[in-house]
């Protein structure tokens, strides 16, 4: 019939409901941050970068229309009947109200009917997390693109910039070229010479027809022309040049470790470990970008310090003082057993909420001095609080004026400010 | 119109079948869609089909599931509500809760069907003989889409209307846009003339229209309002009473969109919109049963003629045959899978008794269907998918037998008693009375509640007054109020529904909610 046009369409954008998905993600964007800060507190800080199932409550999505509500006379028509006689009545079902539902009674598949559930990507999921903690793009481009690249030699290439050329490649190509365009003539102007030698040494012929000195001529003009041809050819030609070229790779892993130190002590509330843990979070983010490998240690202390687990480490609940310095001996410890500067970068970020044993800031102050700074990357202290400062705070502004690459010290009130303090410790790092 | 003249001879006939299936793989190509698609088009036009040209899309799945969250639209404007079906779809997807329709397919010129990649060969002809020649079809003859819109304008019309309010969102922001999208959307259902024939809309004409719209609707509603006389000045007791409008309207959009007094135009551009693509949809809302009843009718119809013919093997139709049994099975009212009467089921059923009672009827046909009993089945068919939508089709074409193989009753339920009914089953005292009740349950009117604008109180405080008529005491939905801040948004002034039963005010809905007003 030849009416029919079939036409295959797979190839063409599939996305064509992105925009859709976007403007309702966006209309109920704070439904989902409150999904996505339930999700950071259940996580692992490691286990950051994957989506997350949003449930939404079905009753803030309707889409409201004009119907008939429950009531009144209604009759409908089913299929399947089996004894029923016209005339016949079936007991309404009790506690319905006495109401029932004309339309099938009650859903039968009912469940979940109250939940509108959802996936969103990896992508999203941080966009949101990153939204909470008023991340700037470009920060969040940064954070996201978690892989670094180096640029890596493979092969030439017929363009490129001046820097990049090989010159021993090039003039190798010269070369080449010049023998292809030349060598035969330079093959013909060999043998035309030759010719040209045995004629002269022939002795000249009678018939003036065949006259030498004509043919001389003839053979000089056409050795010369070929000499000029050939002279034409350039010595070195855009053609011949080869740039050096080089290609994105990721880059090879290595590895850091990252110390996380906290405060647990009866002090520390819930909502400081909170802030906390989204100070770790993009901490661990921010090293993803650069290593490969990264491992995290978790250390808290109250009087003594100990190394845990991550679930111990954000929700286990202390009470009592306060040494610092004990989180700090343990670190170095840990160290020195287990993670080699030579191999390690080891960075560190340290929360609490200020409060430590008078007596120990000074040692704290020692101890990061002496042992810790020497051998890490970088040392970040938070503090949560929105009082004024104690001891160790001046101890610690000591420290880093004296070691003003490797240390730095921030206070947070509110998690709307852990970025903007993660990006003063970490600006030049990151540069 | 159509060619009845050069009829086939009827399936079953002995003419001798030439054992050459087309292809007896399971694995499509598109050289094979279109040796199929030509051969189905052969047999669709021995039985006289006549459709407008068809264009076949093969898609993905993940394309599939776009279409579906636009409601089939190919291309629509941008709405998270677009956005939640998509989420929705793509959720029950890929749980594998649930599949993917076989075909969408658009009521465009030409029209355009959707066939998923993943379809096995017979599920390809299946779609090609159940969309491309039963819907395409029956959007070309049905006098509903004929009348009420105009298949060649449509993809230009929704261009048109993604850009309008692309543009839109650009000048006045997405958030502005999308909460008039939301009130027209609440109001969609009443945005569709379901009497008066509108113009068919074409999208140059309506660009230029909507030019001249713009400089002269905001003038005229001015006028409007203007011309309307002080309070104090007029004192014909008569004239106050008038009301505006003079006539209860049913279409609350178009109202609206004319006569709201605080919408910019733009506004009122987007209102024009929405209500057009109600109407467009409109058709389909009420000829559903007979849509699918058609379109099922004819792949069965015309993949068995294949068979007739030689064209495909025994494999072949029994995987088209477990497909199409599927499509058509009806759960029992007590099935756990019950959810109301397959509208496939139905329809396929009464085309197909329709056919027999044509090709043999018996002494009940003939009772019942005297001018159709033994008459020609095409062109009887053909009248009944011309001249119908579900209400009517099944109050004049439900046959007993019908009823009888779907063993339907019905069943009242009154909120003043303490027992449901049983009023009618498939015997000899019911069928009428049965077959009212289910052409009933599919009027639109009747599935919705009955409401249209009754006044606006232009000497006063500018009010908009809804009247909702009850039929059988079946009150409003919770929703209710809900739509109505929808209404007071378009309109911009209080708003008031009143149920009234009987010239009774049964109930009333106000936005801004009223006070108490006991103390």
């Amino acid at each position: 019939m030849g009416m029919t046009h079939i036409v295959d369409r797979r190839l063409n954008g599939k996305n064509k409901s992105a925009v859709n998905r976007e403007r309702f993600l966006r209309r109920y964007r704070h439904h989902i941050k409150r999904a996505v800060a339930d999700a950071v507190q259940k996580r692992s800080i490691t286990d950051i970068e994957r989506g997350e199932k949003v449930s939404i409550p079905s009753r803030d999505i309707e889409e409201p229309i004009f119907h008939h509500g429950q009531g009144g006379k209604r009759e409908v028509v089913h299929p399947g009947n089996q004894e029923f006689v016209a005339g016949d009545t079936i007991p309404k079902p009790e506690g319905g109200g006495g109401q029932g539902s004309g339309q099938g009674q009650a859903s039968p598949d009912g469940e979940g009917m109250d939940e509108f559930a959802f996936q969103i990507t990896q992508e999203e999921f941080l966009d949101f997390l990153f939204d909470d903690l008023e991340l700037p793009n470009l920060a969040r481009k940064k954070l996201k693109d978690t892989e670094a690249f180096k640029y890596v030699r493979s092969g030439f290439s017929t363009q490129g910039v001046p820097a990049k050329l090989d010159v021993v490649r090039s003039l190798r190509g010269a070369h080449a070229r010049r023998l292809g365009l030349g060598g035969a003539r330079k093959k013909k102007i060999r043998d035309l010479e030759k010719q040209l030698e045995a004629l002269k040494s022939a002795p000249e012929d009678l018939d003036p027809a065949f006259s030498h000195e004509d043919q001389i001529k003839v053979l000089e003009e056409e050795i010369a022309r070929l000499k000029a041809n050939v002279k034409r050819i350039p010595f070195i030609d855009e053609i011949d040049l080869r740039y050096r070229q080089h290609l994105k790779q990721p880059q090879p892993a290595t590895s850091a470790v990252m110390f996380c130190l906290m405060d647990v002590s009866g002090s520390m509330t819930q909502m400081h470990k909170d802030i906390a843990k989204r100070f770790f979070i993009l901490l661990y983010l921010f090293l993803k970008k650069n290593y490969k490998k990264i491992e995290v240690v978790f250390i808290r202390h109250h009087t003594s310090a100990k190394e845990v687990d991550e679930e111990e480490f954000f929700y286990s609940r202390e009470t009592g003082g306060t040494i610092v310095s004990s989180a700090l001996k343990l670190m170095h410890k840990i160290i020195e057993s287990r993670y080699s500067p030579a191999e390690w970068n080891i960075y560190a970020a340290q929360a609490s909420d200020g409060d430590n044993w008078n007596d120990d800031s000074p040692v704290c102050g020692k101890v990061l001095a002496d042992s810790i700074l020497p051998l890490v990357q970088y040392f970040a202290y938070v503090e949560i609080t929105p009082q004024d400062h104690q001891m160790l705070w001046y101890e610690y502004e000591k420290i880093q004026e004296r070691f003003p690459q490797s240390f730095a010290l921030q206070q947070i009130a509110d998690p709307g400010e852990i970025y903007p303090v993660f990006r003063q410790l970490f600006e030049r790092k990151a540069a | 119109m159509t060619n009845l003249m050069d009829r086939p001879t009827p399936p079953g006939s002995d003419q001798p079948r030439a054992r050459e299936p087309i292809s007896t793989g399971s694995e499509w190509t598109f050289e094979l869609i279109q040796k199929y698609d030509d051969e189905i088009a052969k047999c669709a036009a021995e039985f006289g089909l006549d459709t407008y040209p068809n264009q076949v899309e093969v898609i993905s799945a993940e394309q599939m599931m776009d279409a579906y969250s636009s409601v089939g639209m190919p291309v629509g404007y941008h709405h998270w509500s677009f956005g939640k079906q998509f989420l929705s779809t793509s959720k029950g997807y890929q749980r594998g809760q649930m599949g993917l329709a076989y075909e969408i397919v658009i009521n465009s010129n030409p029209c355009i069907a959707y066939l998923m990649e993943e379809n096995t060969l017979p599920m390809q002809a299946l779609v090609i003989a159940h969309a491309s020649y039963g819907h395409n079809s029956f959007f070309k003859g049905n006098y509903l889409f004929r009348t009420w819109t105009d298949a060649s304008a449509i993809i230009d019309y929704l261009v048109f209307a993604r850009n309008y309010v692309a543009e839109c969102e650009e000048r006045y922001g997405v958030d502005t846009v999308e909460e008039i999208l939301d009130s027209c959307h609440a109001l969609m259902n009443y945005g569709v003339d379901r009497y008066k024939r509108p113009a068919p809309i074409s999208a140059s004409e309506e660009l230029r229209r909507q030019k001249e719209r713009e400089e002269y609707q905001q003038r005229r509603i001015n006028d409007l309002w203007r011309t309307i006389p002080k309070m104090d000045e007029d004192d014909d007791p008569v004239r106050r009473r008038k009301r505006y409008p003079e006539e209860p309207q049913e279409n609350i959009l178009y109202f609206i969109e004319k006569n709201a007094p605080l919408l910019e135009t733009w506004q009122r551009e987007i209102i024009r919109i929405v209500r057009k693509l109600a109407q467009y949809f409109y058709p389909q809302r009420q000829t559903q049963v007979m849509n699918e009843g058609w379109a099922t009718f004819w792949h069965y119809t015309l993949l068995h003629r294949m068979y007739d013919k030689g064209l495909v093997n025994d494999g072949f139709m029994l995987e088209f045959l477990q497909s199409h049994s599927a499509v058509v099975y009806q759960p029992p009212f007590n099935s756990p899978w019950y959810s109301g009467l397959n509208p496939y089921t139905l329809g396929f059923s009464m085309f197909t008794d329709l056919r027999r009672i044509c090709e043999n009827p018996n002494e009940e046909d003939r009772q019942w269907f005297p001018d159709i009993a033994g008459s020609d089945w095409l062109e009887t068919l053909h009248f009944a998918m011309k001249n119908f939508k579900d209400e009517s089709f099944i109050q004049q074409f439900l046959s007993p037998k019908v009823m009888r193989d779907l063993k339907l009753f019905a069943i009242q339920n009154d909120d003043q008693e303490d027992v449901y009914r049983v009023t009618a089953i498939h015997d000899e005292p019911g069928y009428r009375d049965l077959r009212e009740k289910l052409a009933r349950q599919y009027n639109l009117s009747y599935r919705e509640p009955n409401i249209q604008v009754w006044n606006v109180d232009v000497r006063g405080d500018r009010s908009l007054t809804l009247r909702h008529i009850p039929v059988d005491r079946v009150p409003m939905g919770k929703e209710t109020e809900e739509v109505l801040r929808h209404v007071h948004r378009l309109w911009g002034f209080d708003v008031h529904l009143e149920s009234v039963d009987d010239g009774a005010t049964v109930q009333e809905y106000h936005c801004p909610p009223r006070e108490l007003e006991e103390d």
